[in-house]
């Protein structure tokens, strides 16, 4: 038992008693991830309103700090001190559960992804099945916070979001099973490799021009169902039917105030930066610099991830700022008879080619 | 006690206990949510046995779909519990003797139980610890018995297609939309326009 205390206290302080030294700073590199991530999510928040602001030809916030830079602290402030209602007729157990169960799982999906060569805080042998396993988890914050509140709208939204997330996985699934195909792995790691390793500039023999490697040239129209599913996946407008406040005032959140409305609204974006990070890996070559000549590689790769990211992340606004609401049909049908037979026809594709020319990766961890 | 023994216990635990919940709360809703914790307590088993891929689509495919339709539905019931515990004493002695009956055969079986050693070693695909555990599922599923897994494939395709022909019903008089009629709609064909003259009006 005392060794068992020990190991314990090795784990979680990252002090290396007794031969678990390779836990050592496991806790404080997850610490540090959680802190940059949380901080980086307030700022992605404040861009959104900036960037939908800026669409709209309106200044967004600006009172809070310069240029309103400390707006999404004030919010947290101002979450934080709110007092929570709990509604009487709900079932207060789940109620409260649901926002962290949202949380925790958009924020468990980022062990994994490698912010440059080696930077991953866990390189698991099947990362990418790991995220969408951990995705997939999402909707449960959505579904036991609708029916906990025991209200109409929230239980409305609640029903419409797990249908919406269940169709469009099924597309995000098929997609990341082309690029599974292109690569034979399913570590992350091996996956941005791959996509330095193959790919149209080295047909051309041009391999220094890095970005004609990567998969969103060869697997374009996958490119784009993956985006559109990733914004329908994250209940991104123009699919945020879940909180389509014209019809159910703010769908599964209506019950919802102060502490928990902020970690469902943080869960929220956490999972939309992550559907960035993963676009950045599956099809924008991860932390690779898009040339391979000086100025651009001395910059570290994180720098170039974190920077692919926020590309990705100006894209998922600028689409909020465009596009107006689907109806609830068409985005069905958007899923299930526009994505789906696409996304099937294209793997048939991508396995014919791969069998045909013997193109495809041969390194990695098998 | 390693933290691989440690974990293999607080898994275990929680499944055992989270599955005796699945069978007694009296809220169905919750029931599903405790079946959920046993789906990942199971899981995280599953990881600590080295199976990480049938983890993870245990995760996905149980917890990700199946239990959230299971919850869809069960949520929408408009469940009467008073209903449902009136008969539970009348039922009761029936119940018991079955749940005894199939415990004494399960105790039966379990306690004479015996794996062969030529068993476990003679077994027709070795384990490779050599390639990935999805990698060996694959070359097991998809290269070594192939044409029973595409057999496996075309039961499950006749069957869900039965279940559709089965359901669907197509009435007629139900307007329906045609999106490639409303995308190819033009001014032309849209808008009509008229000139009308003051003080006459419209003739319809």
């Amino acid at each position: 038992m005392m060794e068992f205390i020990v190991s314990a206290l090795d784990y979680l302080l990252g002090i290396p008693f007794l031969g678990w030294g390779e836990h050592i700073g496991f806790i404080y590199k997850g610490l540090l991830m959680l802190v940059a991530l949380l901080v980086f999510v307030a700022y992605f928040l404040l861009a959104d309103r900036k960037i939908w602001a800026a669409v709209q030809m309106r200044r967004g916030p600006n009172v809070v700090g310069i240029f309103g830079l400390f707006q999404s602290f004030a919010d947290l402030l101002k979450f934080v001190f709110k007092e929570p209602v709990i509604p009487a007729s709900s079932n207060k157990f789940v109620f409260l559960l649901a926002p962290f169960v949202t949380v925790v799982l958009a924020l468990a999906a980022w062990v994994v992804i490698p912010l440059d060569y080696g930077w991953a805080l866990s390189n698991i042998n099947v990362g990418i099945l790991y995220i969408f396993a951990i995705s997939s988890l999402g909707i449960y914050g959505i579904i036991m916070g609708g029916w906990a509140s025991n209200s109409k709208y929230a239980f409305l939204g609640a029903l419409r979001s797990a249908a919406q997330m269940v169709s469009y996985e099924v597309s995000i699934g098929f997609v990341i099973v082309t690029v599974l195909l292109l690569v034979g792995s399913l570590n992350l790691t091996d996956i941005v490799l791959a996509q330095a390793e193959m790919g149209l500039a080295h047909m051309l023999g041009v391999p220094w021009m890095n970005f004609l490697n990567w998969f969103w040239l060869p697997l374009f129209p996958m490119f784009i169902i993956f985006f559109i599913s990733a914004l329908a996946e994250t209940n991104r407008p123009p699919f945020d039917l879940p909180e389509a406040e014209s019809e159910l005032v703010a769908g599964f959140m209506v019950e919802y105030g102060s502490t928990p409305y902020m970690m469902f609204m943080l869960g929220e974006y956490v999972a939309i930066v992550l559907m960035c990070a993963l676009t950045t890996i599956l099809f924008l070559g991860g932390w690779a610099a898009p040339l391979e000549i000086a100025p651009f590689t001395w910059i570290p790769g994180f720098i170039w991830f974190i920077l692919k990211v926020w590309l990705v992340f100006f894209m998922f606004s600028i689409v909020k700022a465009f596009v107006p609401r689907y109806r609830y049909d068409q985005l069905m049908r958007l899923g299930w008879k526009v994505f789906l037979p696409i996304s099937i026809f294209m793997i048939f594709v991508v396995a014919l080619v791969l069998q045909l020319t013997g193109w495809g990766w041969h390194g990695g961890m098998a | 006690m390693s933290l691989t023994l440690f974990f293999f216990y607080l898994f275990s635990t929680i499944l055992v206990a989270s599955a005796f919940m699945v069978i007694s709360s009296r809220n169905p809703v919750h029931s599903v949510l405790f079946l959920i914790l046993t789906f990942v307590n199971a899981a995280g088993l599953f990881l600590l046995a080295g199976a990480e891929f049938l983890a993870l689509i245990l995760i996905l495919v149980y917890v990700g779909a199946v239990a959230v339709l299971f919850l869809f539905v069960v949520m929408m019931l408009d469940i009467d519990f008073a209903e449902l515990k009136k008969g539970i004493l009348q039922y009761m002695p029936i119940g018991v003797l079955i749940g005894i009956v199939l415990f004494l055969e399960l105790a039966l079986v379990a306690g004479t139980w015996v794996v062969l050693p030529e068993v476990v070693a003679g077994s027709a695909m070795p384990i490779d610890d050599t390639i990935s555990n999805t990698r060996a599922l694959g070359q097991v599923l998809y290269t070594r018995y192939v044409y029973l897994f595409q057999g496996a494939a075309i039961i499950l395709l006749i069957a869900m297609i039965g279940a559709i022909v089965l359901t669907l019903h197509h009435r007629k008089n139900v307007k329906r939309q045609d999106i490639a009629d409303q995308v190819a709609r033009d001014p032309k064909t849209a808008v009509e326009i008229v000139k009308i003259k003051s003080g006459q009006g419209l003739e319809s």
